[in-house]
C-alpha cells in the first residue's frame, strides 16, 4: 500500500470516516457542476428534501450541450435550451455560483476552474465528467463521478469511495522538438492499456513531466481517465504557482504565503512508497495517432497499424473490431490517411497554448480544399486572449472556421458532428465508436499541432516537416 | 425492454433471472448510450435508447434486440465494460432496459462505482468462465440465481462463485447502497472538516 505521496497525504487530510465495508467517506474541496450531469441530481434532493450542504463549495458553467455557432437564447435546439435553463433555475435557487455564456468566463468546465484559480494543489475535486482527473495537474486529487454522487456532493460535501493504490509513472529526459503532451500521453496510454488504471491514481513524474508547462500537464492528467485511472496528479512546483498566482480565485495577500507554505508541504516525499513504478523514456516518443476505437490503439506516425500477431491476445478482440470499423488494413501506414474534418478544441487541447502552436503551423498556410476545420476555443477566457493575439485572424485566414466555447464536437452533443463515415482528425480524448455524432464517424486523436498539419495536408501529417527542427 | 420499470428500493439480497451475453472488450459508455440521448433532464426514457448505435448497425441482430433475450436481466460482459465517460445514463438505460446485475471479467471504475450507487451489484469472473458462460448462453437460455450473501449463482446445469467487493456486498445487504442517507449520519464530523482544512481558511471565497 502506498505511503506519503501526495494522493496519501491529501486522502487522509480530507477523510471524514471509514465506512462499513472497507470504503472512505471523502470531504470534496471543491465541486464544478455542468448541465448535462447535474440536473437528475437537483431532482433527486428535491424527491429527498435535501438542501446543498455548502453551497459556496459548489461552481457552475455550461458546456456540454452549447451550439459554437450561434449562442443567442433560446438556443435552437429545445433540448438544450431545456438543459441550460434548468442549470440556471437550479443554480438561483441554490444559491451556486454560475459561470454562463457571456460571463467572461463561461466555458470547457476543465478549462476554466483553473483559469479563475479555482484549482489548487492539495484539494479534493469532483465533477459529474470523467475529465475531472485535469485537475490532478496542480497536485489536487481529482475524479469524475456519476449523477448520483454528485447528489451526495451537493447534500453531504462527501462521497463514499475505496481508497485508490498510487502508481507513479516517471518519465525519463524530455519530448523532442515536435512531440507535445499529447503524444506523450498517448503513448503512455498505448503502453500501459487502457485498462491498467482501474484501481490507481496515476502520479506523473521525473524530468520529462517537470518540463511540461502547466496547461501540458493538465493535457496529461486529463487523459488519465482513458487509461482507465479515475484521478491523475503532479507534484506541485514553481510553475504551479505562479500559474495560480494571481488568478481571481487565488489566495490572495498574506493568504498567499500561507497557501504557498501548505502547498510546498504536499508533494511525495523522496521516500514515498508507491504500489507501483513504470519508468518510459520520454525521448523516444514520436508524434503520436490512433488508428483504432480506444485512446490505447496508437502509433508513431511514421509506424503501420500493427498487426494481429504483434498484439497481446488480450488486445486482439478489440484490435479486429477497430480495423473493421476504422477501414484500415493491418501493417497499412497511418500517414498520409485522407481527413474530412479537422477539429481542434476539448478539456484535452483547447486552452491558449493549444491554439497558440496550432496557430503557428498554421501562419500563412491555406486548410486543404477537402476539409472542414474548426477550432473551439475552451473558455471565453482563451477566445479573448485570442483574439488579442490575433490567432483568431491566422486561424480564419488558413479556412478554419473560428467558432465559441464549449465541449462541441469532442462528443457532439451540439450540432457540431460528423456525417456518415467521415474521418475526423481530432485534439480531442475519444476515438470511441460513433463518439463524434456519427454511428460510424471515424477519430484519429492527435494533438493539434498535428491536427494543424493534418488540415494543411488533407491528410495525416509529420507535423515535425512544418516547423523549424 | 422492461415497460414496468420501478427503481430498486432496500436490501438486495437475490437476484434471479435470464442471462443475455454481450461479447467484447473495451465497451464504451458512448456505445452503452450515445451522447445525444444525453440531452435530457431526467432518466426515464434512456431504457429504449441502450446500445442505439450498435443496434442500428447490427440491424436487429444485436443481443438487446434478439427475441431469446426478451426479458434478460442478468447481463454478462468481457473486460473493461464501461470505460469512457462518467456518465450515469449508461448503467440507468441498461437498468431502465430490465438489466438488474452485470458479471464481467472488469469493470471500468466509475462505470462500476455508477452501478453501485443505482443498485446493480457487479460480479467478476475469470475471463475463461465469462468465454464458457458466454458460450453455453448462445447455444440455450441460462436462468440464474444469485445470491448475494454467499456471492453464489446457481442454475440447472452449474453453480459458481461470484467475487464482488466487500463494500459493495455489504452495502447491498444492509440496503445502504443509496449512499445520502449514511454520509448524512456525519453531519457533524463533516463540519469539522469543513472548519478544519487549511485551504478553506485561506481560500478567496468571493467570486
Amino acid at each position: 500500500m502506498s505511503q506519503d505521496t501526495l494522493f496519501d497525504k491529501v486522502w487522509d487530510l480530507h477523510k471524514v470516516s471509514s465506512l462499513p465495508g472497507g470504503s472512505d467517506q471523502i470531504f470534496i474541496g471543491l465541486h464544478l457542476i455542468h448541465e448535462v450531469t447535474s440536473p437528475q441530481a437537483f431532482g433527486a434532493l428535491k424527491d429527498k428534501k435535501l438542501k446543498v450542504k455548502f453551497p459556496n463549495r459548489t461552481v457552475a458553467t455550461v458546456d456540454h450541450i452549447v451550439p459554437t455557432d450561434n449562442q443567442s437564447r433560446p438556443f435552437k435546439d429545445n433540448l438544450a435550451e431545456r438543459m441550460i435553463s434548468t442549470l440556471e433555475k437550479n443554480c438561483l435557487q441554490h444559491k451556486i455560483k454560475f459561470f454562463n455564456i457571456g460571463s467572461g468566463s463561461q466555458g470547457i468546465v476543465h478549462v476554466v476552474a483553473p483559469e479563475l484559480g479555482l484549482t489548487q494543489p492539495g484539494m479534493t475535486i469532483a465533477c459529474g465528467d470523467s475529465h475531472t482527473s485535469t485537475h490532478g495537474a496542480f497536485g489536487s486529487i481529482a475524479f469524475g463521478i456519476g449523477t448520483s454522487q454528485v447528489r451526495d456532493v451537493l447534500a453531504t460535501q462527501t462521497i463514499a469511495m475505496n481508497k485508490l493504490k498510487v502508481r507513479q509513472i516517471w518519465c525519463e529526459k524530455k519530448l523532442s522538438h515536435g512531440v507535445y503532451a499529447k503524444d506523450l500521453v498517448l503513448h503512455i496510454i498505448n503502453e500501459l492499456g487502457v485498462k491498467a488504471g482501474v484501481g490507481f491514481a496515476y502520479e506523473f513524474a521525473g524530468p520529462a513531466i517537470e518540463a511540461l508547462s502547466m496547461e501540458e500537464r493538465m493535457t496529461i492528467c486529463n487523459m488519465s481517465i482513458e487509461g482507465g485511472a479515475r484521478c491523475g496528479y503532479i507534484n506541485p512546483d514553481e510553475k504551479t504557482f505562479s500559474y495560480i498566482k494571481n488568478k481571481l480565485c487565488a489566495p490572495k495577500n498574506e493568504h498567499w504565503d500561507e497557501a504557498l507554505l501548505w502547498w510546498k508541504s504536499l508533494k511525495s516525499d523522496e521516500s514515498s512508497i508507491y504500489d507501483d513504478v513504470i519508468k518510459l523514456d520520454a525521448s523516444k516518443v514520436n508524434p503520436t495517432v490512433t488508428w483504432g476505437i480506444t485512446p490505447g490503439q496508437s502509433i508513431g506516425i511514421n509506424q503501420k497499424v500493427p498487426l494481429l500477431s504483434d498484439l497481446s491476445p488480450n488486445d486482439q478482440l478489440i484490435a479486429e473490431e477497430a480495423y473493421e470499423y476504422m477501414g484500415f488494413k493491418p501493417g497499412q501506414s497511418i500517414k498520409d490517411t485522407p481527413v474530412d474534418v479537422c477539429f481542434i478544441g476539448s478539456c484535452t487541447n483547447g486552452r491558449i497554448s493549444d491554439l497558440r502552436v496550432a496557430a503557428k503551423v498554421l501562419k500563412d498556410k491555406k486548410v486543404s480544399n477537402r476539409v472542414k476545420a474548426f477550432v473551439v476555443p475552451g473558455s471565453e477566457k482563451v477566445a479573448n486572449e485570442a483574439k488579442q493575439e490575433g490567432l483568431d485572424k491566422i486561424f480564419k485566414d488558413s479556412g478554419f472556421q473560428w467558432r465559441e466555447p464549449g465541449c462541441s464536437m469532442c462528443l457532439a452533443m451540439n450540432s457540431d458532428k460528423l456525417l456518415g463515415n467521415q474521418v475526423s482528425a481530432s485534439s480531442s480524448n475519444r476515438n470511441f465508436k460513433g463518439r463524434q455524432g456519427s454511428p460510424n464517424g471515424r477519430t484519429l486523436l492527435m494533438s493539434p499541432a498535428m491536427v494543424a498539419a493534418a488540415a494543411i495536408n488533407g491528410k495525416v501529417s509529420d507535423v515535425r516537416e512544418f516547423i523549424n527542427l | 425492454m422492461n415497460s414496468e420499470f420501478t427503481s430498486p428500493i432496500g436490501k438486495i439480497l437475490k437476484i434471479n433471472g435470464k442471462c443475455i451475453s454481450l461479447i467484447g472488450n473495451d465497451i464504451d459508455t458512448d456505445r452503452i448510450i450515445p451522447a445525444r440521448f444525453l440531452k435530457c433532464v431526467d432518466f426515464d426514457s434512456l431504457g429504449k435508447s441502450v446500445f442505439e448505435d450498435d443496434r442500428e448497425t447490427l440491424k436487429g441482430k444485436h443481443p438487446f434486440d434478439l427475441v431469446e433475450n426478451k426479458n434478460s436481466s442478468i447481463l454478462i460482459v468481457n473486460s473493461n465494460f464501461g470505460c469512457g465517460s462518467s456518465r450515469e445514463h449508461a448503467p440507468q438505460a441498461l437498468m431502465r432496459w430490465g438489466i438488474k446485475a452485470i458479471i464481467g471479467e472488469s469493470f471500468a471504475e466509475i462505470f462500476y462505482s455508477n452501478c453501485i450507487a443505482i443498485g446493480i451489484p457487479c460480479f467478476t469472473l475469470k475471463k475463461k468462465l465469462i468465454q464458457d458462460i458466454q458460450k453455453y448462453n448462445n447455444n440455450k437460455s441460462l436462468f440464474l440465481e444469485i445470491d448475494l450473501k454467499n456471492s453464489l449463482a446457481k442454475s440447472n446445469d452449474f453453480n459458481f462463485h461470484l467475487e464482488i467487493k466487500e463494500s459493495s456486498k455489504n452495502m447491498f445487504l444492509s440496503g445502504e447502497w443509496d449512499a445520502t442517507s449514511t454520509l448524512l449520519c456525519k453531519e457533524k464530523l463533516i463540519e469539522n472538516k469543513y472548519n478544519d482544512l487549511p485551504y478553506l481558511k485561506f481560500n478567496n471565497l468571493v467570486i
